[in-house]
């Protein structure tokens, strides 16, 4: 996914560092990270995955007025889009430097590689993707390679 | 904490619950600070009854943002230079997951040290859930 503008937040940081279940203050004590090695505020490892926030066309989240393939009072029959289905099969990151709170990050996704996989349940499509975070002054912060799959059944199976 | 090239060597290793009973809030948590709101992983009747799961299950990027911790915690905070990792299978709520951190080999890396680590988070099965590597920068 491609965002012009991620900013990386304090709040945002907390946030996720708490879903992961990490209570470094790295994340989250302006002090403590000041006294630390990183000098401040940083994210975790895999923090950039949530720039998704700031995808406004980002497919797997709800939106008002679009139709939204989840349960309310019973699953809504709404079609799962496409990518909706797929599971993720590799996530690859290499850090060129901290995400630091403050950073103002953009992120350019391009397409990888595909391939093909046949196995006794179906077909696996195997789907890559680069994505290149960078910040204000056009550095490069991390670069993200990804590996989705989507399960294709074979035709005639259910 | 930080490392010293000194202090490590092949086949040094750390293990760490990273998960204990993941509760299906912790879940939703990661949804709403991650932004991926897949029903898959938030929405049980979705979950069971049109895409077939036993249930809901957890993003892989949770499971790898808590693998990441072990790292972290061991080699220093910003020592990462790379982390990746394979989704071997899936997670569900009520697994117990524990994460080893296994030292490869220390070598260099731009004329600096670094240690290239094994890492493999299992449930209780013992079935590896995500296995990966990562590289940390040392101190001399």
């Amino acid at each position: 996914m491609s965002v012009e503008r991620f900013p990386v937040e304090a709040g945002h940081v907390l946030t996720f560092a708490r879903a992961i279940g990490d209570d470094n203050p790295v994340y989250w004590d302006p002090d403590s990270a000041a006294a630390s090695e990183a000098g401040g505020l940083i994210a975790p490892p895999t923090f950039t995955i949530a720039s998704a926030q700031w995808d406004p066309d980002y497919p797997l989240r709800p939106k008002p007025g679009v139709p939204w393939w989840g349960s309310g009072a019973r699953a809504s029959g709404e079609p799962v889009p496409t990518g909706g289905g797929a599971l993720h099969a590799e996530q690859h990151f290499t850090y060129h430097r901290p995400v630091r709170v403050g950073d103002v990050l953009s992120a350019a996704a391009r397409p990888g590689d595909t391939w093909e996989k046949t196995g006794r349940s179906g077909k696996l499509i195997f789907r890559e993707q680069v994505t290149e975070y960078r910040d204000a002054a056009g550095e490069l912060v991390v670069t993200a390679r990804s590996v989705s799959v989507l399960r294709q059944p074979l035709e005639g199976s259910a | 904490m930080t490392l010293k090239a000194a202090e490590v060597k092949a086949g040094d290793s750390r293990s760490q619950v990273v998960a204990d009973s993941l509760t299906r809030t912790q879940i939703v948590q990661y949804a709403g600070a991650s932004g991926d709101y897949n029903p898959l992983h938030t929405d049980e009747p979705f979950a069971r009854d049109v895409a077939g799961y036993p249930g809901v299950f957890a993003h892989g990027m949770l499971t790898m943002g808590m693998t990441a911790r072990v790292l972290t915690d061991w080699a220093g905070d910003s020592r990462l230079l790379t982390f990746g990792v394979r989704f071997t299978a899936q997670v569900w709520p009520g697994d117990t997951l524990t994460t080893t951190a296994t030292i490869r080999e220390v070598t260099e890396h731009d004329g600096a040290p670094v240690a290239l680590i094994d890492v493999v988070t299992t449930n209780q099965d013992g079935t590896p859930v995500i296995t990966g590597t990562a590289t940390a920068r040392l101190d001399p």
